[in-house]
């Protein structure tokens, strides 16, 4: 495999990742009342906010230290509790984040001293602070997201007496996502606790009057008592050790860890209800087994179509993986599998998405769009399967794409898409076959005219 | 305001309401901390101005998100090289860090010149750049040296100041570019367009209405510009300057360097682009350049008018919040409102000027909050107190606005619609139509 470091190139063109605390924004706002502050310039901020606000077209306000040039020098202490002082005024936030960016990291910021010091400082009880070293350079968002992930649980749980709920860690998945597994849960009347919820808070109903804090997220209390739970279950498979949440609760608390990928597919939704059974006893209800006949069902009618497809798939390990597997039970050839992610794990997780049947196939870690181009034309790609930056293949090279992941900056409902469980499969594989069907019938007249009337074609 | 109404006292000097108090409004401050500003940073104003120099390659030394948030975001159109929507970053390692990004630097232009031929690398510089202390100067002069083209090192190290730093950092890579040498030959009804950036065609409308009127645009800064036409900018006899906020400290060097004399323009609104281009007539003098613009604008008004007047029946007596980047544009929207029946009852910027908030507060009703660097709590007190029906704004505020169950009008940099010129002012109307009267709005009020 290609695993293209930092070590290895110079430059990136045309990133096909974005940095650690963009990914730490996200479970916080999946956290009731929470609140985030960046420890760094103000324009890092700012480029997050937007990027965010455009996928899921929601106010996301997140505060900045707003680092000047002296605070750079002479240390940003007094920034940061400044600029915590005006976030409580102004949101009188349960929780806030403080995350690290590239400028506090380089200039040696202790945010955990800062942190302790502060609520002691003011007397505070009704506010948690939450801190996660998250420097852009560290790594991707992907990362970042489970970093943050962690540290939330760290920071708020705490021992408590063992209770009937499980707990479900959720990587970043959409908003519809996390909504279809919350369904599934409680059709089977199971107690749970999911994190991070982000699902009302990043796409949520339209009320008046206006709340600053969206309401929504997992509880404090919920967070708290994580500890207890009878188990976890981690959507997480490509969250390393050190920075997997699930792991966390096992290692401090016993909580037995169950981790597995994205329930997208047909295997890994199987697998869900496996584990599912195999926590609580339970099993898959009637009206889901029939969802899952149907989800067959749709896999038979669109086979001889799907066959056609060399795909090209990017975006978030986690997703990739699951992508992956999804385009291999349906005949679809994964050709390029790629992330910008460079983490030890995120090549693992393209690695394992090899397919023995698939003799060149590229598989990319820690690459960029530059490069996915390159091997896309090389290996004949004809669907792309991930974010919106993959427009950049559609516009350069021709080949469609299946939006699915973040950010989806270009169309609307990045939100509001849905992929996990048999339901969710069945509008994605829709989606991609649906895509193929479309390339077909916008070509097929004038190739096979141009083949065999005018004899044109090579 | 009241002193006690607000949650934030660092915000107190920088909103004032119009009529009610004496005071001046304090903008071109740091932002206050904690309170989400919605300013962007030095990087994001050099890159927004440089950006449409098409066949630049454009090298954000750095870590990969600054670059990442600004790949191909912005609608600057090319009639040429497309080179400059592709976003390449040093991607700046832990160790690069630690031991200095000078040599990837090096090693990365070496590899992108290679591959990319371009004629002119402009390197950025972010935050921890400035702070590691690489030393951009010398790494960018021996890769001009080595490659034999221009490699122009622009210091938008983030933390320096606001977008204006950043603006300013732009400005002073474009006259490095352009040299120190006053040119001799002097094209006589040759005009250079500033603060243009070619948004979905905007500097191709604005070019043809000078060419009409007898002119040529030798080039515009920088919608659509290309190293060959950069070069040859001190040849002009004129420079006119319209996003005064960015362009006029480069408008006022290349009058000290070139002896370029400079108009301020605006081409937003019916008003403003008539009264531009007859000045711009009027510069020039002869009574063909005169007669040719008349004979524009008779056209192009009685094209426009009716069609701008049918909207205006639905729109007379809404009232709009505006919350845009910089004065320049805060000033023509206040104006090009009024053509359209629409009281303005909020209005700020990011970045404005104590002299541009003089004029806005000249031209804006007695009652109307102006503010400077407003936060999202902000916003959203104000339009819901004053009762705004629309708000103004980029990518960040669009959701906010909607929240509160207001329409809004996109005015960023991404849009794909021009809003310039007699063809943008029905474009804004029509916008703003489409907005304020759709069916959506009634409803929400259940
Ligand atoms: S690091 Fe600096 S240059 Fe980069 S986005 Fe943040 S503020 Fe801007
Ligand atoms: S990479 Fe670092 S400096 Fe750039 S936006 Fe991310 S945190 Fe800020």
């Amino acid at each position: 495999m290609e695993r293209q470091t930092g070590f290895a190139r110079n430059a990136a063109e045309n990133p096909c990742n974005m940095c650690m605390p963009m990914g730490g924004i996200i479970p916080f706002k999946g956290v009731e009342k929470s609140m985030v502050i960046l420890h760094g310039s103000q324009g890092c901020a700012t480029y997050m906010r937007r990027h965010m606000a455009e996928h899921f077209n929601e106010p996301i306000d997140v505060a900045s230290s707003s680092l000047n040039e002296k605070g750079t020098i002479y240390g940003g202490e007094k920034n940061l509790k400044l600029g915590l002082d005006n976030l409580i005024k102004l949101y009188n936030p349960g929780v806030i984040g403080i995350l690290t960016t590239c400028l506090a990291e380089t200039i040696g910021e202790d945010i955990d001293r800062i942190a302790s010091e502060y609520l002691l400082d003011r007397g505070l009880n009704d506010v948690s602070l939450v801190t996660v070293p998250v420097p852009g350079y560290g790594g991707s968002h992907s990362e970042g997201y489970w970093m943050a992930t962690r540290s939330i649980i760290a920071r708020l749980s705490r021992e408590a007496p063992a209770n009937r709920r499980i707990n479900v860690i959720v990587p970043h998945i959409s908003p519809a996502d996390i909504r279809e597994i919350k369904r599934i849960l409680q059709l089977m009347r199971i107690e749970y606790t999911i994190f991070p919820d982000f699902s009302d808070t990043l796409d949520s109903p339209f009320t008046m009057p206006y709340k600053k804090i969206p309401i929504g997220g997992t509880g404090i209390e919920e967070i708290a008592e994580m500890s207890g739970a009878a188990a976890t279950i981690q959507m997480g498979v490509t969250a390393s050790r050190e920075i997997s949440p699930g792991h966390y609760l096992q290692d401090t608390y016993g909580v037995p860890l169950y981790n597995m990928p994205i329930p997208i597919g047909l295997e890994n939704t199987d697998k869900l209800f496996a584990v599912l059974k195999q926590v609580t006893g339970k099993d898959m209800p009637e009206s889901i087994f029939s969802e899952r006949g149907r989800l067959l069902d749709g896999m038979v009618d669109s086979h001889k179509y799907n066959a056609a497809g060399r795909s090209a798939i990017f975006g978030d390990p986690e997703l990739v993986l699951a992508i992956a597997g999804v385009c291999r039970e349906n005949g679809i050839t994964p050709v390029v599998v790629a992330t910008g992610s460079k983490s030890f794990m995120a090549a693992e997780a393209i690695k394992s998405s090899a397919a023995v049947d698939v003799p060149e196939q590229s598989l990319l870690a820690g690459t960029d769009f530059a490069r996915i181009r390159e091997h896309c034309r090389e290996k004949s790609v004809n669907i792309a399967i991930g974010h919106s930056d993959g427009r950049y293949l559609t516009e350069k090279e021709g080949i469609p794409l299946v939006r699915v992941g973040f950010p989806i900056h270009d169309r609307m409902g990045g939100q509001r898409l849905l992929s996990v469980g048999y339901t969710g499969t069945m509008t994605f594989l829709d989606r991609i076959t649906n895509t193929l069907l479309e390339e077909k019938h916008k070509n097929y007249r004038h190739g096979i005219f141009d083949k065999f009337y005018t004899g044109k074609m090579a | 305001m009241d002193a006690g109404s607000l949650a934030v006292n660092e915000r107190e000097k920088s909103i004032i309401v119009k009529g009610k108090q004496k005071k001046q409004l304090v903008c071109d401050t740091d932002s206050a901390a904690g309170c989400v500003s919605q300013r962007a940073c030095v990087y994001c104003g050099a890159r927004v101005v440089l950006n449409p120099v098409t066949d630049a390659l454009h090298l954000v030394h750095g870590p990969i998100g600054c670059a990442s948030y600004t790949w191909d975001i912005r609608g600057s159109l090319s009639s040429g090289s497309e080179l400059y929507r592709s976003s390449f970053s040093t991607d700046l390692q832990e160790e690069d860090i630690i031991f200095g990004g000078e040599k990837k630097l090096a090693r990365a232009i070496d590899e992108l010149v290679l591959k990319h031929h371009p004629p002119l690398v402009f390197v950025y510089s972010t935050c921890i750049v400035g702070v590691i202390g690489d030393d951009l100067e010398a790494v960018c002069k021996a890769a001009a040296q080595r490659h034999n083209i221009q490699v122009i090192p622009v210091q938008s190290s983030g933390f320096i100041g606001n977008k204006s730093a950043g603006y300013r950092a732009a400005c002073n890579a474009l006259l490095r570019l352009m040299g120190p040498e006053p040119t001799p030959t002097r094209n006589l009804n040759s005009i250079n367009y500033l603060g243009d950036f070619n948004l979905a065609g905007e500097a191709w409308i604005i070019s043809n209405y000078l060419r009409q009127m007898g002119l040529e645009v030798n080039v515009t800064f920088t919608g659509d510009s290309r190293y060959e036409t950069l070069i040859k900018a001190p040849r002009a006899s004129l420079n006119i300057v319209q996003c005064a906020g960015s362009m006029h400290y480069l408008a006022q060097k290349m009058r000290e360097l070139y002896g370029i004399p400079y108009l301020n323009v605006s081409f937003l609104g019916v008003l403003d682009t008539t009264a531009s281009l007859r000045m711009i007539a009027e510069h020039f003098g002869g009574s063909g350049i005169k007669q040719k613009t008349e004979e524009l604008i008779k056209t192009e008004t009685d094209k426009v008018i009716p069609l701008i007047n049918g909207y205006r029946g639905n729109l007379q007596g809404r009232k709009a919040a505006v919350y845009v980047g910089g004065g320049f544009k805060a000033i023509s929207l206040i104006k090009q409102f009024r053509e359209i029946g629409i009281d303005v009852v909020m209005i700020g910027t990011q970045t404005g000027r104590q002299s541009e908030y003089e004029t806005i507060n000249d031209l804006v009703d007695e009652g109307t909050v102006v503010l400077d660097d407003a936060n999202p709590s902000e916003l959203e007190r104000f339009m819901v107190e004053k009762g705004a029906h629309l708000l103004v704004g980029g990518v960040k505020e669009r959701p906010l606005a909607y929240k509160l169950g207001a329409a809004f009008i996109d005015h960023n940099h991404d849009r794909k619609h021009p809003l310039s010129g007699y063809e943008g002012a029905v474009n804004f109307a029509r916008e703003v139509y489409s907005t304020v009267c759709s069916p959506v709005w009634k409803y929400l009020k259940a």
